[in-house]
């Protein structure tokens, strides 16, 4: 199976100090990925890499077959790799619609200027992609809701769903149920899911919380010190010894284990 | 809605226009100089509308102004029409290149580095000793497609000619309005950072929208020069800045017709208060902003606004 998203010696350093070394990865198509680590691990920083937000010191990334490396982050979201953010990151005085069909309009815009000045905001086929990506991650109810007025669940849907409206085909999730209670993650989490495998969009999505990982990550990459210490199915990575003494925490079994 | 909006629109301009025969001369001239003074707020409201502030928006209608005076002035082309589009193009220039500078700077910083420029524009006229210094010189009388009208007829003629630009300009500036780019504005004051991963260069838009405004400001300058038959660098100061944008404020940056509601009762108060009391119009203007920004927080153009919402809510 060929790789839509294909990173290899990926290294990034700030002065003397090393964030990001050594990093190999090969994604398919439509697999979804979890990525787990201690705060300082890397994760961050290996999605700004993808995302164009920090250019590599070494390494290089491929998207779709086509070098990405170091390219300007509006480039690679034109290309079809999205991505949200840790706080959501919203309009917040515009109501959930109009952020959604800012977004959904922004995508289907024409390229360069011109195009921004040719396309119009509220096209109807805008308008029917923004209501269709509120109903997907069923928000439709806050239609009319200004942004700062939403729980916090809710513009967490918002900013993926502001992320996806334009159909990208990779699709980054820093951290999704940061700030969300424990109740409502799980809910969260697969609204999210449900919606993203219906586009049918490649996942790496950044989390804390081991359980999310293990019910809807197909594949962990375990980050510690800069680089991928482990890379597998959920079961199998997160009962590493190394994975679960750096990272998930739980104590190391004598022998056996619940894994096994 | 949109289009009632626009036959409302287009039933006022008409009527501004076909009562000019009928009003006293001074009112005409008045009004030329104030909607031709709209056009530089409606630039100011279109970067308003993105957090933006130019205290420094005069140096576009400067720049319209002395275009139209020097084009006259060197080449002998005298057509209203040719030398308004001159003016407009020109400050248009000088916006693309000031934008290099200044579309990436925000808040008071904008407002600042605007302000310089403008006052280094002011600097250089007062220098000028050609361009006569601080008294500036005077515009050749206009002519308009062949005809050299004068007296009354060249005041209506230049009344219609900057009534006929305003419009033109309100239609094009609401399609910008509708557009991606001009959409583009509560979203950048917003959150730039989510613009900017949603693939879009806020310096690009924010850029544009510095030479939106100024070819606006440019041809509020270029109708202004001639309405008035005289430029001096005095069109360039702060004051002149600082006064475009007191009537952004008194209009509000809601609608494009705010612009034009603002800056035509900006010069009413003004000639009524100094009329009235001529040693303290200034004090009688800061009420009327003082009182507009206490009831009505987003301007006289909000009056509109709240009538239709009203109107919505009964109907």
């Amino acid at each position: 199976m060929s790789a839509i998203l294909a990173v290899s010696n990926l290294e990034k350093t700030f002065g003397s100090i090393v964030a990001a070394r050594d990093i190999n990865v090969e994604v398919p198509a439509e697999q979804t990925v979890g990525v787990i680590g201690a705060n300082g691990a890397g994760k961050t920083t290996f999605i700004n890499m993808i995302t164009g937000h920090l250019t590599p010191t070494k390494g290089s990334i491929r998207f779709e077959d086509r070098d990405i490396t170091g390219k300007p982050s509006r480039d690679i979201t034109r290309m079809g790799i999205s991505r949200s953010f840790q706080v959501a990151q919203v309009f917040p005085t515009l109501t959930v619609l109009d952020n959604m069909c800012i977004a959904a309009a922004i995508a289907r815009r024409r390229g360069g200027l011109f195009g921004a000045i040719s396309t119009p905001l509220r096209s109807p086929d805008a308008m029917a992609e923004a209501e269709a990506t509120l109903e997907l991650f069923q928000i439709g109810l806050y239609r009319h809701a200004p942004a700062d007025t939403l729980p916090q669940g809710i513009r967490k849907l918002l900013d993926i769903g502001m992320a996806v409206v334009g159909w990208p085909r990779l699709l980054l999730l820093d951290e999704p149920t940061s700030g969300i209670s424990i109740e409502e993650k799980f809910g969260l989490m697969s609204v999210v899911m449900t919606a993203l495998k219906s586009r049918k969009i490649t996942v790496l999505f950044v989390e804390h919380d081991m359980e999310i990982v293990a019910k809807f990550a197909e594949r962990v990459l375990a980050f510690y010190d800069g680089t991928v210490i482990a890379d597998g199915p959920p079961a199998e990575t997160l009962g590493q010894p190394r994975v679960q003494e750096l990272i998930t925490g739980v104590r190391v079994k004598p022998a056996g284990g619940a894994h096994a | 809605m949109a289009s009632r909006a626009h036959l409302v629109g287009a039933l006022l301009f008409l009527l501004a226009a076909a009562a000019a025969p009928v009003l006293p001369d001074w009112i005409v001239s008045l009004a030329t100089i104030a909607f031709a003074n709209a056009l530089v707020v409606l630039g100011l409201v279109v970067m308003w509308r993105a957090g933006l502030v130019s205290f420094g928006q005069a140096l576009y209608y400067c720049i319209g102004a002395y275009t139209v005076a020097l084009t006259a002035r060197w080449t002998g082309f005298t057509d209203a029409i040719g030398l308004v589009v001159i003016g407009g193009l020109a400050a248009g220039l000088v916006a693309v290149l000031v934008g290099f500078l200044i579309a990436r700077y925000r808040e008071i910083f904008f407002a600042m580095l605007s302000l310089a420029l403008s006052m280094i524009l002011y600097g250089v006229l007062v220098k000028s000793e050609s361009l006569g210094s601080s008294d500036g010189f005077s515009v050749a009388t206009p002519t308009l497609l062949g005809f050299a009208p004068h007296g009354e007829t060249l005041g209506h003629i230049l009344y219609w000619l900057t009534l006929a630009v305003c419009a033109i300009c309100a239609v094009l500036t609401a399609a910008y309005f509708r557009s991606v780019a001009g959409a583009l504005a509560t979203p950048i004051r917003d959150n730039e950072i989510r613009v900017e991963f949603l693939g879009v260069s806020v310096t690009g838009i924010v850029h544009l929208k510095v030479v939106v405004a100024g070819v606006l400001g440019g041809l509020g300058g270029a109708l202004a020069a001639l309405a008035i038959g005289h430029v001096d660098p005095n069109m360039a100061y702060w004051t002149t800045s600082g006064g475009f944008v007191f009537v952004t404020i008194l209009a509000g940056a809601g609608s494009i017709a705010a612009a034009f509601i603002g800056s035509l009762g900006f010069e009413a108060v003004r000639s009524i208060a100094v009329d009235a009391m001529p040693s303290l119009w200034q004090m009688t203007l800061g009420t009327v902003l003082l009182l507009t920004i206490l009831f009505l927080p987003d301007g006289l153009g909000s009056v509109v606004s709240r009538l239709r919402k009203r109107e919505g809510a009964a109907s």
